[in-house]
């Protein structure tokens, strides 16, 4: 498992407006792109060189597609990542608030110690 | 030699731009206790007159990633833009530029690197809100030329807490060796209790309330020894997922020196975190 391969997608995909809508309106296509075409970018370098060895587990693919931040946040992914990328794109959806509170209590079967985000 | 016109210790809500400009209603329940205290704090820097501010924060995942890490790092250039797109997407913050102060930055590093902090650097630093949120909220007018401090307290492995504090120690023997005539305010800003992406975000208050109320009392008291021996990496987890950002508060009580009462303090209890409000006055306070 590579939670800095999670973390990856989630800060790569925040930064840029248009992905977050594309990975708002299909999750599955854009995690396919981004495995293909940015996973291996060596950010912050030259873009001639490319990592050879990062791509996602099967359930690291299926989270991200199914863009389940409860399994996200148990995996070990930066939580504010995913509270930063996911706000992005939903809270839109929900009135003041709302969204970032029943993204909390979505989680509240969840206890200390959390899962270690160490990368 | 320079002087330590003030030390400032801070939280850094982005929300509060968008809260204090906000009107009708839109403008939030709090917003006017919120300005008002505000305002007081912002009036304990002017007073101080300062020429150049240290401003001491952390990257948010926005130009510092895990792929090259620094613990601590210096932002040495003659300008630093500010505030990156999500940052305007989330909390409105605006876009800026600050002016650098180079030779302030560059004694920092020299010195820092003789007195055992290897420290990174940047010569192309684009700030984040944990820096222009104290910049929008104790000189809005953002005139002032800066010297940027970041700190880790967001991606582990993060140094330990006594190292932040020595880290504080040190940045303000740097200050006060720099042979320059200038007053220089040092602001630093962090969080207290804090939950971000997990089950304890977002509530009535902050995660946990006793914790802050204990923060509060080491940080005006300048209890460094009594917070030193509490707060650990591993402790900190307990009170909320983010609250390692406490670790900038005290780096800022190592500024402020061991048993140094602040000069000013207030808080104020916010839905999903507790706001606290901090300044000493090394040198006397103002007229």
């Amino acid at each position: 498992m590579s939670k800095y391969l999670l973390d990856k997608f989630l800060f790569t995909v925040d930064r840029d407006p248009e992905l977050v809508e594309r990975y708002r309106t299909d999750p599955v296509g854009t995690v396919a792109w981004w495995e293909q075409n940015v996973a291996g970018q060596l950010l912050n370098c030259t873009t001639a060189e490319r990592t050879t060895w990062l791509s996602f587990t099967d359930e690291e693919r299926r989270v991200l597609q199914e863009q389940d931040h409860v399994a996200l946040f148990a995996m070990g992914a930066h939580p504010f990542l995913t509270l930063t990328l996911f706000i992005a794109m939903f809270e839109r959806d929900h009135g003041p608030l709302e969204y970032q509170r029943a993204y909390g209590a979505a989680m509240k079967h969840i206890a200390l110690p959390y899962p270690d985000i160490a990368t | 030699m320079a002087v330590v016109a003030a030390v400032i210790a801070s939280t850094h809500h982005p929300f509060y731009y968008r809260a204090s400009t906000s009107t009708g209603a839109d403008r939030p329940p709090f917003a006017d206790e919120w300005v008002a205290k505000i305002e007081r704090f912002r009036d304990t820097l002017t007073r101080a007159a300062p020429d150049v501010l240290v401003m001491v924060g952390s990257d948010h995942f926005h130009q510092l990633w895990l792929d090259n890490m620094p613990q601590f790092l210096v932002g040495k250039a003659p300008y630093f833009d500010a505030n990156f797109y999500n940052e305007e997407r989330e909390f409105g913050l605006p876009r800026m530029t600050l002016r650098g102060e180079e030779d302030l930055a560059a004694h920092i590093l020299r010195q820092g690197l003789d007195r055992g902090f290897d420290l990174a650097f940047s010569n192309e630093l684009r700030i984040d809100h944990s820096i222009t949120c104290p910049i929008i909220t104790l000189r809005p007018q953002a005139d002032l030329p800066i010297v940027p401090v970041y700190t880790n307290i967001f991606a582990p492995p993060m140094p330990r807490p006594g190292r932040f504090v020595e880290l504080g120690r040190t940045l303000r023997a740097l200050v006060e060796s720099w042979p320059d005539e200038r007053r220089v305010a040092i602001i630093g800003t962090g969080h207290l209790s804090l939950e971000l992406g997990g089950p304890r975000q977002f509530g009535e208050h902050g995660p946990d309330p006793e914790f802050d109320r204990r923060a509060v009392e080491w940080i005006a008291s300048g209890d460094i020894d009594g917070c030193l021996a509490e707060v650990t990496l591993d402790s900190l987890h307990q009170p909320g997922n983010a609250t390692h950002g406490f670790m900038d508060f005290m780096l800022m009580m190592g500024v402020a020196g061991d048993g140094v009462r602040a000069d000013h303090v207030d808080t104020l209890d916010l839905f999903h975190t507790m706001e606290a409000y901090f300044t000493w006055y090394p040198n006397g306070v103002p007229e």
